[in-house]
C-alpha cells in the first residue's frame, strides 16, 4: 500500500476501479441510446425503466424457475427486448411522423408506468440478489481488493461494447443501417426492410439495457427506482459524447465513470454533480459533443 | 302500585349506571412507510398492531369505539406532513402513531403541535423528538438514538473497539444518531477518526466503505437502518471489510433486519432494543397473533411500540370520558397515568413526553446456536430504565423547566 | 410536420377573445367560491401549481421550447424563500421575492446554456441541469436535505394580513395566482408574443426577417423560470415546508403531465391540467403506488391520442380560443 498526494493506495484505485464499473454501466446504456437514437431519431427515456425490467426479469427467473445469473444473462434481454419490440409497434411506429418531443413524452409515460408497476408489486426497498457461485470472492492485489464479480462486469461491458460498435461500423448490416438512417427511402428501394430494422434496432438497444441491468442485479440490489436514478446521468454522458455517435458513447460512458471515481477521491462533494458540470463545459465550448457530427 | 314505582325506580337508576358507561369515539391514524426501506421495521406490522390494541381494548371497554386508517409518507416530509394535515382537519383524526423516519416525525409533530392534536412517536429514533423539539402534543414511545448510542456506542467501547467511523444515512435520524453516538464513544475514552454520509435509501455503499476501510478505524459504526444498514453489511462482506480484521457496529438493528440478512452474517452483532419477541412467554403468545396478519415476519420493537401506544391512548380517552378534541390535554393526560400493558410492562411518560423502560443489549447468535426460527438473539445486559435514556434535565426541552 | 403545440384556432369566430375573457371570470368566479366549500390549503397548493403549469406553458406553447427541468425554479424559488422566512425572519412579501429572484437568475444561467441546442437536445440539456442543481440540494446545508426546510412561519404581509389565518392566506395566494396569469396573458397578447410564436413557427423565417431570436427565447425562458419561481416561493408560506421533491425531475416531469392534460399552448390548459392532477393525486393517496402508472398512463393517451389536451379539445370543437 502506497501514497499517491496523500491519498492512500487502497482508497484510490477502489474508487477508480467503482469509477471504472459505472463506468461501464454509463457506456452500455449510452450505447443503447445512441442506437436507437440513431436509428429512430427517439430519445429513449424509458430506457432507464428497461434497465430496471432487465434486473427484476432476472430476479424473477431465478425466484420461479430457479434459473440463476448465467442463463438470465441471455433470457433476460430477449426478453425485455421482446417487449421493446411490443412498444415500438403499438406505440413509436405512430410518432415518426410528428416531432420528436412526442417520442420524448410517450417514452416519459411508458418509464412511469414500468416504475409504477414494479413498486407495486415490489415495494420501493431493494431486492436482494446474490453474486453467482462462480464469480465470488476476490483477488488482493497488494494495492487494493479487487472482487472477482466487479472485475467481470468490466470486461463484459467491454466485450459487449467494442462487439457492438464492431457490428455498426464495420460490418454489412452495420452499414445498411446506418444508411437506412440517413436515407430511409432510398435504402426501401433497394428492397430492404426499412421498418422492420427499425423495429429490431429498438429491440437491441431496449436488450443492451436489459443486459446491463441483468449485471447491476447482484451489485446495485434490484429496486424499482434503479433505473430513473441512472438514466438522467445517461442523458448527461449522450450530451456530452455526442448524440450520434456510437463510439462517442462508448469513450464518454468509461470515460466519465473513471472521472466521477476520480473526482469522489480528491473532492467527494462535488462526485453526484461532476458529469453535470462536465456537460455544461462541453456545451458552451463545442456545443455537438467531444465526438458528435451533426452541429 | 309502590312495588311496581320500586321497581321502576330501580330501573332507572340502572339504566342511569349504564349510561354512566361513556361512549368514547375515536379516530387512529397509522401514518408509516408501507413500501420502502422502513416497511419491514414499521408498515403494515405496525397496522397489524394497532389493529390488535383496538381489539383487545374494545373487548374489555363494549363502550369505546374506534376507527383506524392507514397512510403511507414514503419518507418524504412533504407528503408526511401533508397527510396529517389533511388527517387532522378533513378527516377528523383524533391522534397519528407510528412515522418510522425522523424526518418526517419532525414535521408530523409540527403538525400535531399547530393543530392540537395527538402524536405518539413509535418508529422514529431522533432524540430531538423529546429535546429542542419537543412540544405538548407529541409523546416519543419505544426508543431514541441516545438510548441507541448508550446502550451499543458504550458497550463497543468498554470491550475494546475504541477507534471508529461513521458512515451515516444523511437525514435527521442519521444525524441524530451519529451526534449521540459520538457523544456516547467519547464519553467512554474512544476517539473518532472519519464520517461519511450516504443518501436515504442508497443500493451502492462500495465507495462509502472504502472509505471506511482506508480509515483503518476499529468499528465502522452504521448510523443508519432498515434496508440501507442489511445493505451496508452486505456489502461490507463483500468487500472483504469484516475479514480485514474491522467490525461493523449497527448502531439501529432490528428483528426483521436480522432475519433479512441471516444469522450467517448478522451473527456477531451487538444492538440495543427494548422489546424482543422471545424475551418471555407473554411476548411469544403476542407474537404468535401479530404473525397471523403478517405470516414469515418477525415483529420488531416499533410494532409493540405502536400496541402498547394505542392502548394508553384509549385509557387516556376513556379517563376523559371520550373530550379527546384538546391534543394538550390528552397528552397530560397520558403523561399523568402511568402506563401498564403487557409488552412493557409498567412505567412511566416524562414532562418531555419520552416514555422510559428498560433497554436491553443484545447479541445476534451464531447458527449453530439459534434453537428455532426467530431465535435471533442473546441477552448480554438489561440497561435499567434510570440508565437507559437521556437524563431528563439534559434534553433542552422548553418544556422542562429549570 | 406537425409541431408539438400546433395552432388550435381553425376558423376562428368573431367570439374568440371574449371566449377567453368568459373563461376568466368563471375561474374567478369559482376560485373565490370554492374554499368555502373545499378544503382551502387543497386549493391553495393547486393554485400553486397552476401558476407553475401555466410558466412552464408559455415556453413550450407559444416558444416551442420544451423545458424538462422546470422543477429547478420552483424548487429553488421555494427553498429560498422557506430559508429566508425562517432564518433571516423576512416577511412573506420579501420571502416571495427573494425566491422569485432566485428563480430569475437560476433561469438566466440555465437559458444561455440550454439556448443554444434546439428540439431534444434542449429538453435534456434543461434536465440535466435541474439533476445537477437537485444534487447540489441534496448537499447544500441550508436546504436540510432529506428533511427539508420545516416550519416555515407564515407570517405577516405587509405588517397588516395576518397569514395564520387560511383565507387570509387564501386570499393573498388567489390574488398571486391572478395577478401571475393576468401577466401571462399580456405577454402572449403582446408585440413579443407574437415574435415567440412565429419563433415557434419557423425560426429560420424569424431569423431571415431579422429578429434576433436567441434573445427573444432567453428573455421568454427568464420570464418562465421568474414566474415558475412565484409559484414555488409562494407554496413554501403555503404548506410551511420546502423539500427535494420540489426540485426532482419527478416534479418536472409533473408540470409537462399537468400541462399535456390541460392543453399546451391554451391559456386555461394548464390551470385545468393542474387542478385535474392534484385532484387526482389526492383521491388516489391510498393506493398510492398506482398514481404514477396512472400518471403514466395518461401520459401515453395524451401524446398518442388527446394531444390537444382538454381545454385544447373544447376550444377546436367550439371553434373559440381558450
Amino acid at each position: 500500500m502506497f501514497e499517491i498526494f496523500g491519498i492512500p493506495s487502497t482508497a484510490l484505485f477502489g474508487q477508480l476501479l467503482i469509477g471504472l464499473i459505472n463506468g461501464s454501466f454509463y457506456a452500455l446504456l449510452s450505447l443503447g441510446l445512441a442506437v436507437i437514437f440513431g436509428m429512430l431519431n427517439i430519445i429513449n427515456f424509458s430506457h432507464g425503466a428497461q434497465y430496471m425490467m432487465g434486473a427484476f426479469t432476472a430476479y424473477l427467473i431465478l425466484k420461479y424457475s430457479g434459473l440463476g445469473y448465467w442463463p438470465a444473462l441471455i433470457i433476460a434481454p430477449i426478453i425485455v427486448g421482446f417487449t421493446g419490440i411490443i412498444v415500438e409497434r403499438l406505440f413509436l411506429q405512430r410518432l415518426y411522423k410528428l416531432d420528436h418531443l412526442y417520442g420524448l413524452l410517450l417514452t416519459f409515460g411508458l418509464a412511469l408506468i414500468f416504475e409504477g408497476v414494479a413498486r407495486n408489486y415490489f415495494g420501493s426497498a431493494g431486492l436482494p440478489y446474490t453474486v453467482p457461485e462462480s464469480l465470488r470472492g476476490g483477488q488482493n492485489l497488494g494495492f487494493m481488493f479487487l472482487p472477482n464479480y466487479r472485475a467481470w462486469v468490466i470486461a463484459a461491458s467491454l466485450v459487449i461494447c467494442i462487439g457492438t460498435w464492431f457490428v455498426i461500423e464495420r460490418t454489412r448490416l452495420g452499414a445498411y443501417l446506418r444508411a437506412a438512417t440517413e436515407n430511409p427511402t432510398l435504402v426501401r428501394a433497394f428492397g430492404i426492410n426499412v421498418p422492420r430494422m427499425i423495429t429490431l434496432t429498438y429491440g437491441f438497444g431496449v436488450s443492451l439495457a436489459a443486459f446491463a441491468g441483468v449485471m447491476a442485479a447482484p451489485i446495485y440490489n434490484v429496486s424499482p427506482q434503479m433505473g430513473s436514478e441512472l438514466i438522467i446521468v445517461v442523458f448527461a454522458v449522450v450530451v456530452i459524447g455526442g448524440m450520434g455517435s456510437i463510439l462517442g458513447a462508448i469513450v464518454t460512458g468509461f470515460g466519465l465513470g473513471v472521472v466521477e471515481g476520480l473526482t469522489k477521491v480528491f473532492f467527494p462533494e462535488a462526485s453526484n454533480t461532476v458529469v453535470f458540470v462536465i456537460m455544461a463545459i462541453v456545451l458552451l465550448v463545442r456545443p455537438a459533443g467531444l465526438f458528435g457530427r451533426r452541429a | 302500585m309502590r312495588k311496581a314505582l320500586g321497581l321502576a325506580a330501580f330501573a332507572a337508576v340502572l339504566a342511569c349506571g349504564a349510561a354512566n358507561a361513556q361512549q368514547v369515539n375515536v379516530k387512529i391514524g397509522v401514518l408509516s412507510d408501507m413500501s420502502s426501506l422502513y416497511a419491514d421495521i414499521g408498515g403494515p406490522g405496525s397496522v397489524a398492531a394497532a389493529k390488535m390494541a383496538i381489539a383487545d381494548f374494545t373487548k374489555d371497554n363494549p363502550n369505546v369505539k374506534v376507527e383506524m386508517i392507514a397512510g403511507d409518507h414514503q419518507n418524504k416530509p412533504d407528503i408526511g406532513s401533508q397527510i396529517a394535515n389533511q388527517w387532522y382537519d378533513v378527516d377528523k383524526v383524533d391522534m397519528i402513531i407510528d412515522v418510522p423516519n425522523s424526518g418526517v416525525a419532525l414535521a408530523v409533530s409540527q403538525v400535531a403541535n399547530q393543530k392540537n392534536k395527538v402524536f405518539i412517536v413509535s418508529g422514529a429514533a431522533a432524540s430531538d423528538l423529546t429535546g429542542p423539539k419537543c412540544n405538548a402534543n407529541t409523546i416519543h414511545w419505544t426508543y431514541d438514538t441516545w438510548m441507541l448510542a448508550n446502550g451499543t456506542g458504550t458497550a463497543i467501547v468498554k470491550t475494546g473497539g475504541d477507534t471508529w467511523f461513521f458512515l451515516t444515512s444523511d437525514y435527521a435520524f442519521g444525524h441524530a444518531l451519529e451526534r449521540d453516538t459520538i457523544a456516547a464513544v467519547e464519553k467512554a475514552g474512544g476517539k473518532v477518526l472519519g464520517k461519511v454520509r450516504h443518501p436515504l435509501n442508497t443500493n451502492d455503499f462500495s465507495s462509502f466503505l472504502l472509505q471506511a476501510q482506508s480509515s483503518k478505524a476499529k468499528v465502522i459504526g452504521l448510523a443508519n437502518a432498515g434496508g440501507d444498514t442489511i445493505n451496508s453489511i452486505k456489502q461490507a462482506a463483500e468487500f472483504g471489510i469484516v475479514k480485514g480484521g474491522q467490525s461493523l457496529a449497527g448502531l439501529l438493528v432490528f428483528a426483521s433486519d436480522v432475519a433479512a440478512l441471516g444469522l450467517p452474517t448478522a451473527q456477531g452483532l451487538v444492538l440495543t432494543e427494548t422489546w424482543y419477541w422471545d424475551m418471555n412467554d407473554t411476548n411469544r403468545a403476542w407474537t404468535k397473533r401479530w404473525q397471523q396478519e403478517r405470516q414469515g415476519k418477525w415483529p420488531t420493537m416499533i410494532h409493540a411500540g405502536v400496541y402498547a401506544g394505542v392502548l394508553h391512548y384509549l385509557k387516556a380517552a376513556v379517563a376523559l370520558k371520550g373530550n379527546v378534541s384538546d391534543g394538550k390535554t390528552v397528552v397530560a393526560q397520558m403523561k399523568s397515568m402511568p402506563t401498564d400493558d403487557p409488552l412493557f410492562g409498567k412505567g412511566t411518560i416524562r414532562a418531555d413526553g419520552r416514555k422510559i423502560h428498560p433497554a436491553y443489549l443484545l447479541e445476534v447468535k451464531k447458527p449453530e446456536e439459534s434453537k428455532h426460527p426467530g431465535d435471533f438473539y442473546r441477552v448480554r445486559a438489561t440497561i435499567p430504565t434510570e440508565e437507559a435514556f437521556r437524563p431528563l434535565k439534559e434534553g433542552n426541552c422548553p418544556l422542562v423547566s429549570g | 410536420m406537425e409541431h408539438v403545440a400546433d395552432p388550435l384556432v381553425k376558423k376562428p369566430s368573431v367570439l374568440r377573445s371574449q371566449s377567453e375573457t368568459i373563461g376568466f371570470v368563471i375561474m374567478t368566479a369559482a376560485l373565490v367560491v370554492a374554499p368555502f366549500v373545499t378544503y382551502p390549503l387543497f386549493l391553495m397548493q393547486a393554485m400553486c401549481f397552476a401558476l407553475f403549469a401555466c410558466a412552464f406553458n408559455l415556453l413550450i406553447g407559444y416558444v416551442g421550447l420544451l423545458s424538462f427541468g422546470h422543477a429547478l425554479y420552483f424548487g429553488w424559488a421555494s427553498y429560498l424563500s422557506a430559508y429566508s422566512a425562517k432564518a433571516w425572519g423576512f416577511p412573506p412579501e420579501l420571502a416571495i421575492l427573494t425566491g422569485t429572484a432566485t428563480a430569475a437568475l437560476c433561469g438566466l444561467v440555465a437559458g444561455s446554456l440550454a439556448i443554444r441546442r434546439q428540439g431534444i437536445y434542449f429538453a435534456m440539456i434543461t434536465l440535466a441541469l435541474a439533476q445537477m442543481m437537485y444534487f447540489f440540494a441534496l448537499q447544500a446545508k441550508f436546504t436540510g436535505g432529506e428533511d427539508g426546510i420545516q416550519a416555515v412561519p407564515r407570517g405577516v404581509l405587509f405588517g397588516l394580513i395576518n397569514l395564520k389565518n387560511e383565507m387570509s392566506m387564501y386570499a393573498v395566494v388567489l390574488v398571486i395566482f391572478l395577478g401571475g396569469f393576468m401577466f401571462i396573458y399580456r405577454i402572449i397578447h403582446s408585440p413579443f408574443g407574437e415574435v415567440l410564436k412565429a419563433i415557434r413557427e419557423n425560426e429560420a423565417r424569424a431569423i431571415s426577417l431579422g429578429y434576433k431570436t436567441d434573445r427573444y427565447k432567453l428573455v421568454a425562458f427568464v420570464l418562465s423560470a421568474t414566474l415558475a419561481g412565484v409559484a414555488g416561493a409562494t407554496k413554501a408560506i403555503v404548506l410551511q415546508l420546502a423539500s427535494l421533491t420540489d426540485v426532482n425531475w419527478p416534479m418536472s416531469g409533473e408540470v409537462v403531465l399537468m400541462t399535456l392534460v390541460g392543453g399546451l399552448g391554451t391559456i386555461f390548459g394548464p390551470v385545468v391540467g393542474a387542478f385535474a392532477i392534484l385532484v387526482m393525486q389526492f383521491k388516489l393517496a391510498p393506493i398510492g403506488e398506482w398514481v404514477l402508472v396512472i400518471q403514466g398512463a395518461i401520459f401515453v393517451s395524451c401524446v398518442l391520442l388527446f394531444r390537444r389536451g382538454v381545454i385544447g379539445e373544447i376550444a377546436n370543437k367550439l371553434h373559440i380560443r381558450l
